[in-house]
């Protein structure tokens, strides 16, 4: 198994710890991982994405250009990213801000209204957790388990806390994904 | 673990003296990941940030002046800047560590990812004849196993290593794991490894320890030049090191180091999916190169792609090593853009395949 | 009636003796030059303290760039003007010794100032032994930062002009507004009296290292005959009417 996936957004919408957060989850159940980020300045504000691959083999090339898996989270990102998907992957991608949807009818697309479940749950934060829980609904590389052993891992022990809010909003993903 | 960081966690466990540092993008981490790790507290290591790049290259040759363990890190125009350092240190015959996370050039350039500093780091950088041993790491595992690996070449020969890795390799996270802890060396140990050359302070048994690279006699500079001559081809004989994928039954190799190399990997396995029986060549050490391994290959296979973030530098030394046995192209993307798997495996087809 | 010179060197006629820690090798310098005295004065320092088995020298790029031949102690080389840095890196990694740079105008007010502003305002727990003539002596008597303004040099043929050359520059007292320094001073060597207190300076800035008091900084005012093109008596002359109104002796600083 090697899924190669693009997660791609504004900075600040949590893109990199939530592709941190999956790859942690992989190492937790033994998986070869690769995390690889965009960096400088367009990590204040601009746009971020990152590369995280997961597999059971040796990871080559930790920059591609086509991916299993695009998670899509402003309309730049769409522009970019939608035609990178492979043939029978998947494109993730939360409607809000998104003024051209995706038009490809050989991928699986679909919908996560993660900023407005946020903004709801009064936890605008949990964001990325919930886009997390709808890709894993979809695509469930890694099991609920090591996710939360992921989070414990990333996150700094004074936010060990927080691992409970993530998990309920990652479940919160799980049940409000929608194939569009 | 991110890259950079595992430079920093390398060089704690690794039992490092002292590390001298400015901050340059895409490698300050290193300098910050000590500077939160404390390792003063736990080691005694020495963690400073220096006025400049000079500074600290120059700091970097008083710890090693002492028989200590002392790195720095950088990227490209922050190795400009070390390169006087750099020939004073090989000049003094001194070992040291030397991190370049390289970004795109020339002038100021760009922070993103480049393999353009390859001349600057094989062919000694600075002036005078010399060389730095040069590890290219491919992952972070390597960033990982490299720092305790060059402090141990770097005493070998006393002579500074090098470890060119690129933004890609610095920023990237993967799975790593971290050496056992190796106490620093104590004063007996110093004696025991450096004890015939290092400054320790001058007992009455022993003549002073002069650490030099200065010698007005040119027929003593000459002999001196003969000793590192000596040293240089001791290393490739016994330090070369490199890698093959898949090059057993391949008709044409893709070599290339470093982050090229690893998306030259998807490169092969693109090729064999569409029934192109291709390989990857990965030097491991850049200097010295490893010659006679693409000599040999260059009997067997028709052709090699020299993949590279630079405008072609180290196709030099594949062409030097093939020796016109086999063509050779060179594909490169420069200037802070990564090459795809994609078009590494057009460049193939179009340059070597049908040529 | 006739004297054997063995006859007169007797244990018990001697009144002067060169300090084991000089080594035996014969100076390179110039007659007149200030280098070989200052030399003779850290020599004797390290040897009097008893601290030559934990000193360790920093020789410059400049006529004393060879310094490591006449102090039988530990050194080490550095590049031009990276003295203080080196220092760093020894100093940090040897808390217990005492280090120390030798350096002249050119190497440490003008492509060093970086390095040497830097390990002062760090407070470096080092002496830097700055010796300044004025002029670059090893190169050929071509202008250096402190060359007073009207002075004649190879690349100041009509003497130094302050609109094309700027003005001399006192880098001893901009040192001393540092917060690292503990201790500066500006001393000569040109009378028994001068190499006295030259001598008690240098003393006093070993002896703070030994308390860690911050960086303790010494510029000794000399001459360069061969460089100004003066017999060393008129150099003497002319450092005293020139040099030392420009660069008056005495502490900076003493905390």
């Amino acid at each position: 198994m090697t899924e190669e996936i693009i997660i791609a957004g504004f900075g600040g919408q949590g893109v990199l710890s939530m592709g941190k957060i999956l790859a942690y989850s992989g190492i937790m159940q033994d998986q070869e991982v690769a995390w690889m980020p965009s960096y400088g300045p367009e990590m204040r504000g601009g746009t971020a994405n990152v590369t995280v691959i997961l597999s059971d083999a040796r990871i080559s090339s930790p920059v591609l250009t086509r991916y299993d898996t695009a998670i899509i989270l402003n309309q730049q990102s769409m522009d970019k990213f939608e035609n990178a998907v492979k043939p029978g992957g998947m494109l993730l991608y939360d409607p809000n801000g998104i003024t051209r949807p995706p038009a490809r009818d050989d991928i699986a697309i679909y919908k996560i209204e993660a900023t407005r479940l946020a903004a709801e749950a009064g936890n605008p934060k949990s964001f990325n957790m919930i886009v997390l829980g709808a890709f894993l609904k979809v695509k469930p590389i890694v099991i609920l388990d090591n996710v939360e052993k992921g989070l414990a891992k990333s996150l700094p022990a004074r936010h060990h806390h927080l691992i409970p809010v993530n998990i309920e909003a990652i479940q919160s993903g799980m049940n409000h994904v929608e194939k569009s | 673990m991110k890259g950079n960081e595992v430079i920093a966690e390398a060089a704690i466990r690794c039992g490092c003296d002292g590390y001298f540092g400015y901050p340059i993008t895409p490698q300050s981490e290193i300098m910050e990941t000590l500077m939160a790790r404390e390792p003063w507290k736990e080691t005694g290591m020495v963690v400073l940030q220096a006025e400049s790049e000079i500074a600290a290259i120059n700091m970097v040759y008083g710890a090693a002046a002492c028989g200590k363990k002392a790195m720095t890190s950088s990227s490209s125009p922050g190795l400009s800047l070390k390169q006087e350092g750099l020939t004073y240190l090989a000049g003094a015959e001194l070992p040291c560590l030397v991190v370049d996370v390289a970004r795109g050039g020339p002038g100021l350039g760009t922070i993103q990812p480049a393999q353009s500093d390859y001349f600057q780091a094989t062919r000694g950088g600075g002036h005078g004849d010399y060389h730095l041993l040069v590890l290219a790491p491919a992952s972070v595992q390597e960033m990982n196993d490299f720092v305790a690996l060059g402090f141990e070449l770097a005493f070998k020969y006393r002579n500074p290593v090098m470890i060119l890795a690129d933004g890609v390799i610095g920023q990237m996270m993967e799975k790593v794991r971290l050496d056992d802890r190796v106490p620093r060396w104590s004063d007996e140990d110093i004696e025991r490894i450096s004890g015939e050359w290092a400054l320790t302070g001058k007992k009455n048994e022993r003549a002073r320890h002069v650490v030099t690279s200065l010698e007005l006699d040119s027929y003593k500079q000459e002999e001196f030049n003969h000793k590192l001559q000596a040293k240089y081809r001791r290393m490739e004989t016994e330090d070369v090191r490199h890698e093959e994928l898949s090059c057993d039954d391949a008709d044409y190799i893709f070599v290339a180091y470093g982050s090229s190399a690893r998306v030259c990997q998807k490169s092969v396995q693109l090729c064999r999916e569409q029934g192109i029986k291709a390989g990857l060549f990965r030097p491991i050490t850049l200097y010295p190169y490893p010659r006679l391994p693409l000599q040999a290959l260059a009997r067997r296979v028709k052709g090699f792609l020299a993949v590279e973030m630079s405008a072609g530098q180290m196709v030099d030394d594949v062409r030097l090593a093939v020796n016109a046995t086999a063509p050779v192209e060179h594909f490169g993307r420069y200037g802070g853009v990564i090459p795809t798997p994609d078009e590494i495996v057009e460049a193939l087809k179009k340059q070597i395949i049908k040529a | 009636m006739s004297v054997e010179l063995k006859e007169i060197i007797k244990e018990e006629n001697i009144v002067y003796r060169k300090t084991p820690a000089l080594t035996g090798n014969v100076m390179h310098y110039c007659p007149g030059c200030s280098h070989g005295v200052v030399h003779k004065l850290i020599a004797e320092v390290v040897e009097e303290m008893g601290v030559r088995d934990k000193t360790i020298g920093v020789s410059p790029v400049g006529c004393s760039v060879l310094a490591y031949n006449y102090i039988d102690i530990d050194w080490t080389e550095a590049a031009h003007g990276r003295a203080p840095a080196v220092a760093t890196g020894i100093s940090r990694l040897h808390p217990g010794k005492f280090v120390f740079t030798y350096q002249g105008d050119g190497d440490l007010a003008s492509i060093g100032t970086a390095e040497v502003m830097h390990a002062c305002n760090r407070g470096e727990n080092i002496v830097i032994i700055f010796v300044n003539n004025a002029i670059y002596g090893m190169t050929g008597g071509q202008m250096a930062p402190t060359t007073l303004v009207g002075q004649v040099t190879s690349t100041t043929p009509r003497g130094r002009d302050v609109k094309l050359n700027g003005f001399p520059m006192k880098i001893t007292e901009l040192l001393a507004r540092l917060d690292g320094t503990g201790f500066v001073t500006r001393q000569a060597v040109h009378t028994p009296p001068a190499i006295r207190k030259a001598k008690n300076a240098i003393r006093k800035a070993f002896e703070n290292t030994k308390k860690d008091k911050g960086t303790s900084f010494i510029e000794i005012v000399g001459t360069c005959s061969s460089g100004w093109k003066m017999t060393p008596v008129e150099a003497n002359r002319w450092m005293v009417e020139k040099m030392f109104p420009e660069y008056p002796l005495g502490d900076i600083k003493d905390i």
